[in-house]
């Protein structure tokens, strides 16, 4: 390889992370992790506030790996890759708070008597 | 003519080398896109019947923290190695990136490890996916990770021995690419189990 390609594609790769990057999102993942356990292990808050609080957690970690370990920040236009994250987490979201909706919603309009009398006329119970 | 004597050509290459690195990895980031897509369905899936215990027990009396926050720092750490040794890759230094791939490989092995120590224990307790919705929905959504987690340890190890044997190609520096892009990834997706599975799981939600 050429000294000229050499030095094209050390360019091209020194804004894909350095040894800071990953530092400084190892170190802020361990805080969100043991924040999150700690939260549950002593149980200082009602469950609820807890659960909103370790969800924030996670999606706050999901940001640093996704911009200190996959350097998404970095990318230069046109940014494709971000693109398909962002169709990727609109599928993602149908698909879990559709499944949930639908569920939740099936399970509200089957009340055990509706239950008992379909079963009934499918001729047996369990 | 010798590469040397005209750089024209030697960039030439060299550019079309990027072109089909860039290509390669953006075709690998979305196959990880479209798994992430896989996770969501079995996480929808967890989330509807993870009350669905049928007499049996929930995860409140099931699940052990302590190991869960052990495998969670170990995956954690095996990420973070696993980006050092691609540092040491872009350096050229052979000898680092064997360390530190290393390193990501124990520590994935201890994490598969103690995972499956647990799905050992609940099968032997009659907790198994027979048991109820909850626990098919549970191992099948934790089971498909580890199950992510093995593969990528039989293509670490692939490639460490390639790595000793014929030394830092640039085809092997971008297979350690790839393959620290999905280890990075079956990391998130790991802190999302953790998270909804375990920990909300321990809360009784």
């Amino acid at each position: 390889m050429s000294k000229q390609a050499d030095i094209i594609i050390s360019e091209h790769e020194a804004n894909e992370g350095s040894f800071r990057n990953y530092v400084s999102g190892f170190v802020l993942s361990i805080f969100l992790t043991l924040g999150a356990y700690l939260m549950v292990v002593h149980h200082s808050f009602s469950a609820d506030k807890i659960v909103a609080a370790i969800v924030g957690l996670a999606l706050c970690q999901f940001l640093v790996q996704m911009l200190f370990f996959l350097h998404l920040g970095k990318e230069t236009k046109p940014r494709w890759k971000l693109f398909v994250l962002l169709f990727m987490i609109v599928i993602v979201l149908i698909l879990v708070f559709g499944s949930i909706w639908i569920m939740n919603n099936l399970n509200y309009r089957m009340t055990p008597e509706q239950i008992n009398t379909y079963l009934n006329n499918q001729g047996g119970g369990f | 003519m010798s590469e040397a004597a005209n750089p024209a050509i030697s960039l030439e290459k060299s550019n079309a080398d990027q072109t089909k690195n860039a290509k390669t990895l953006f075709g690998f980031w979305v196959y990880i896109m479209t798994d992430c897509v896989l996770f969501a369905s079995l996480f929808a899936t967890y989330a509807v019947l993870h009350r669905n215990t049928f007499g049996g027990p929930s995860g409140e009396t099931l699940f052990s923290l302590p190991n869960v926050l052990a495998e969670t720092l170990m995956l954690l750490t095996s990420s973070f190695t696993c980006g050092l040794g691609i540092l040491a890759a872009r350096a050229k230094h052979k000898n680092k990136v064997l360390f530190w791939f290393l390193v990501t490989f124990v520590l994935g092995a201890g994490f598969l490890f103690l995972e499956l120590t647990e799905f050992r224990h609940l099968v032997i307790t009659g907790n198994s996916w027979r048991r109820s919705g909850f626990l098919s929905a549970f191992f099948t959504l934790v089971g498909t990770h580890g199950l992510h987690i093995s593969i990528g340890l039989l293509w670490l190890a692939v490639l460490l021995a390639k790595i000793t044997s014929k030394g830092l190609s640039k085809n092997n520096l971008r297979q350690l690419t790839l393959f620290s892009i999905f280890w990075h990834f079956l990391d998130i997706i790991w802190i999302f189990i953790f998270t909804i599975v375990y920990l909300m799981g321990a809360l009784g939600k």
